[in-house]
Order: structure tokens, then C-alpha cells, then sequence
């Protein structure tokens, strides 16, 4: 498999402070990578990365083999722990949104036959999600989880190359959450998708991924611990669950 | 119970509220009438009769110099200015707090320029503005302009500033550019907050408006009020007070309602 993503010898330093050191990771297409490790290790710094909200300090970031603009795109896909979607557009509206900003540069608005085709669109992909009949919910008026299932719906109609979850799934209860699991499984094969998830759950972490990478500090200098950053320390492969996940596409 | 637990329901809320205006009007109507039992000619705290007395050759006759119905009139050069001051600043105030809280760029060449004039006392600047505009209409509302512009672009610029970065990367990571940014996301979320600053403005408005009036003009609510008091005439100052009050109050209430019923999603429960 080619790499999607590949990470170059990538640094990030905050004046004399190193958050991450020598990261060299290639992310292959299809796969569902989990990152896990303690707070402060850098896992919201490679996620700000990848997402282009911030640029390497040093070495470089390759999104099929060409460099990545330190800008949010829609080539990548994004759902945080919250304020993911917009509290001012019923659900149906919040999915729309990603379509009309590609294809109306100046009015953000479709009209005609090109709205009523990009709303089927959006219908369609809150049916994906289970929130079928809530199109014309609020945010304000959805629990926790149907606001993390809309915020996918939003990312996924953009098609996005590569989905970056920040903790996603940290805000909910337990039984939300195992419902979550198990649709963001589904939508991972249906749509044939590359995922990056963040999480402090460990388990989470291995029940989803096709690969869990772990960041650390290799080192450490009590004197001067920010000196050090971190790097990934354990690169494990799950190969049962890919075997499973191609088998059952 | 414990008294913060104690919540009185919607009809007593009301009568609660109530309670005190109605003491207010109590006491003041026991007031007046002692001081006229012991001089009939008391002036400082005239009676019911006497105020629908002299409101009445306000309110429905018409002034022989002029034509017109002075309290009509009042209201109406009032109004006027307070519509314009606030149409021109809810307008400026929602461009450039838009401008100011979404680009850094803009922010960081403008925002030291509007907190130097936001501390600058309005009416210290009457003054220039007589000289610049002249005495006219224009000084009037420039100085209400003046004098709430500036907090209005500070409130709308640092909710912008403040509305989630999350919330920013996803539109841009949804395709996004800066322009559809603005538009699709930060305007519709401020409007609501627009509606809210322009109901703070209004009291200062209100008294940048009186304190125009009372210096220079020919007509307007403030004006006459100032111009009565050289009479000692309590019997009009009271009842164009309560009229000021009650416009107040009628223009806060209606924007109220007006964002409870465009901007539901704004007042959802929290």
C-alpha cells in the first residue's frame, strides 16, 4: 500500500520548548490510525499538523507526495470534542454548509436544482449517520452524541482524503460512546475511509485502530524536561483487525 | 426553604414587579397632596389635575407659533435623531466589529484606534462636533454615534474574536474561504449579539441625546424639558420623563422580542 500521509523528520519547538522531535511516519490509504499517549506528549500538536492549523518547525508533512499548506483544507476532514458544528444551522443546513461553500465562492448559497441535488446529498449522508428525521434540529437542541454524529455527517460530505478525530468520543457517556464506535467502524469501510484518531483511551484506541502509535518522550532531562520532545515510541499494527475490515468491504 | 430556593411563579413575578412602581406613584401622589394641603400653589410636586391639565395644551392643541403639536412634535425630532444615531452606529458597530474580530490583520492596525476614542468622554467632544456640524441635526445624532459607536465595536468584535476557534477550522476545513467565512459563519452568529448591544446602547443614547437637546435646539424632548425647568414647570418635566421612560422601555422590549423570535437558536436553553 502507498503511504497517504507521510511525515518527514517533522519538529515543532515553541522558542526553546520541543513538543515534538524527529517524527518520521508514512500513514497508509484505508487505514485507521489511533494515536494514544499522556498529556503533554504532543498528540494535539501532530493533530494541529496534520489539520494545517499550524506548520512544522522543521522537516515536512506530504499528503499524497505533495507538501501540505499549513491551512485547513477540504482535503482533510476534522471533528473535535466539541463546538465542531454551528449552532446557528438546523442539522440539515450544517451538512449543506461544506457543500455550498465549494461550489457558491461568492453567495455560499445554492439555488434551484443545484440545492435541491446538494440537500438530497446532505439527506443522504445524515441517513448514514442515523439522524434521519433530525434535519431540522439545532445543535442546542441534540444530546452530545447526535452532535458528534452531525459534525461527521458535515466532514464526510466534503469526501474528505483523510479524517482527523480530536477526541471525539471523550465528552460522551460510555453506551453513546460504544454506539459511536460502532458507526464510525461502518462509516470507515462504507466510505472507504483514512482515519487519525487522538485519544487518552487506550482502549478506545485499540478497538478502533488498524494501528495504534503511542507518543512519548524517548528521553527525558529532569533538569530541563522541556529540552526533550516527544516522538512515537511504539508503532503497533493490528493486522487482525485490517484483515477483518478488508474482508468485510 | 432557603431563600435562594425560593422562586415565585410567573403570575406573582409579575404582581411582585408591579408592587413597587405602583408604592412609587402611591407615595408621590400622599406627597403631592401634603404639600398642597399646606399651599395650594405648590409647584414642585404637582398633582394628577394639574399635569393632565398642562400635558393637554401639549398633547392636543396645537402651538400658535408654530402650528404644530408640541408633544408630537418632541417626540417625533426625538425619535428621529435617536433612529438615525442608532441605524448609523448598529450598522458601523456590525461591519467593522466584523472586520475587526475575524481578520488579525485589521484588528491589530484598528483595535488600539478605537479603544484611544471609546475612552474619550463623548461629551468632551460636543463641543468639536458643534463647531464641525453646526447646530443642526447632524451634531445631535454624531454625538450619539460618538458616544455608543465604540463600546458596540468592542462588544461585537471580541464575541467574534471569541466565537470558538474550533468552530473556524471546520468551516475552513469544510472549503471555506475568508469571505463565505464571514458571511455563512461569524454574521449570522453576531446578529443576535448585534440585537443585545444595540439594547445596552440604548440608555446611553438615550442621555447623549437629552444632554444634545438640552445645549442646542429648538425642539425635542429634551429641550423642552430644559426649557420648562426655567418655569419651574414639574408638571410637564414629570410626565415627558415617564414618556421617555416608557419609549425606553417599548424600543428595549421590542428588540427583545425581536431576537426571541428571529434568533431562536440563540435562545435556546443552555
Amino acid at each position: 500500500m502507498s503511504a497517504l500521509l507521510s511525515l518527514r523528520n517533522v519538529w515543532v519547538e515553541y522558542g526553546d520548548k520541543i513538543v515534538l522531535e524527529r517524527v518520521n511516519l508514512d500513514i497508509a490509504e484505508r487505514s485507521f490510525v489511533s494515536i494514544v499517549g499522556p498529556s503533554g506528549a504532543g498528540k494535539s500538536t501532530l493533530l494541529r499538523l496534520l489539520l494545517g492549523q499550524e506548520a512544522p518547525s522543521k522537516g515536512c508533512i506530504l499528503l499524497d507526495n505533495k507538501p501540505l499548506l499549513p491551512e485547513c483544507g477540504p482535503d482533510r476532514g476534522v471533528v473535535f470534542q466539541r463546538y465542531s458544528v454551528f449552532p446557528h444551522l438546523n442539522a440539515r443546513r450544517n451538512v449543506l454548509f461544506g457543500l455550498e461553500c465549494g461550489s457558491a465562492p461568492f453567495t455560499a448559497r445554492l439555488f434551484g436544482a443545484a440545492r435541491r441535488a446538494a440537500l438530497e446529498e446532505a439527506d443522504a449522508m445524515l441517513a448514514a449517520v442515523g439522524l434521519a428525521d433530525s434535519g431540522a434540529v439545532y445543535p442546542a437542541q441534540m444530546s452530545g452524541g447526535m452532535q458528534q454524529r452531525l459534525a461527521i455527517a458535515q466532514a464526510l460530505v466534503k469526501r474528505p482524503r483523510i479524517l482527523l478525530l480530536d477526541e471525539p468520543f471523550g465528552a460522551l457517556d460510555p453506551g453513546i460512546r460504544g454506539d459511536m464506535h460502532t458507526l464510525i467502524t461502518r462509516l470507515w469501510s462504507e466510505y472507504a475511509l483514512t482515519i487519525v484518531m487522538v485519544t487518552h483511551d487506550i482502549k478506545e484506541a485499540f478497538a478502533l485502530g488498524t494501528r495504534v502509535l503511542t507518543f512519548d518522550k524517548r528521553r527525558h532531562d529532569p533538569h530541563a524536561p522541556h529540552r526533550y520532545g516527544a516522538t512515537a515510541t511504539y508503532d503497533l499494527p493490528l493486522d487482525r483487525r485490517a484483515a477483518e475490515a478488508i474482508a468485510s468491504s | 426553604m432557603r431563600w435562594v430556593n425560593i422562586r415565585p411563579r410567573r403570575g406573582s413575578a409579575l404582581l411582585l414587579g408591579v408592587a413597587p412602581l405602583l408604592l412609587l406613584v402611591l407615595v408621590y401622589l400622599l406627597a403631592s397632596a401634603s404639600r398642597h394641603a399646606i399651599n395650594p400653589a405648590d409647584k414642585i410636586l404637582p398633582t394628577p389635575d394639574a399635569m393632565i391639565a398642562a400635558m393637554r395644551g401639549l398633547v392636543l392643541v396645537p402651538d400658535p407659533m408654530t402650528g404644530r403639536h408640541t408633544f408630537w412634535a418632541d417626540t417625533a425630532a426625538s425619535l428621529q435623531r435617536l433612529g438615525i444615531g442608532l441605524a448609523i452606529s448598529t450598522l458601523s458597530a456590525l461591519l467593522v466589529g466584523l472586520l475587526l474580530g475575524l481578520l488579525p490583520a485589521v484588528r491589530a492596525t484598528f483595535s488600539p484606534l478605537v479603544t484611544t476614542i471609546a475612552v474619550i468622554p463623548p461629551i468632551a467632544l460636543l463641543p468639536i462636533l458643534f463647531i464641525v456640524f453646526g447646530l443642526g441635526e447632524a451634531s445631535k445624532v454624531a454625538l450619539i454615534v460618538v458616544g455608543i459607536l465604540p463600546a458596540m465595536i468592542r462588544d461585537l468584535a471580541s464575541y467574534v474574536e471569541a466565537l470558538p476557534t474550533e468552530q473556524m477550522l471546520k468551516a475552513q476545513s469544510l472549503g471555506a474561504n475568508s469571505w463565505q467565512l464571514m458571511i455563512r459563519v461569524a454574521l449570522p452568529q453576531m446578529t443576535p449579539r448585534l440585537i443585545h448591544a444595540v439594547r445596552l446602547g440604548l440608555g446611553p443614547a438615550w442621555v447623549f441625546l437629552i444632554s444634545a437637546e438640552a445645549i442646542a435646539s429648538d425642539v425635542g424632548l429634551g429641550y423642552r424639558i430644559f426649557l420648562v425647568r426655567r418655569y419651574l414647570s414639574m408638571e410637564i418635566i414629570l410626565p415627558y420623563v415617564a414618556w421617555i421612560a416608557l419609549l425606553a422601555i417599548a424600543m428595549d422590549w421590542a428588540l427583545r422580542v425581536f431576537s426571541r423570535r428571529g434568533f431562536p437558536w440563540a435562545h435556546a436553553a443552555r
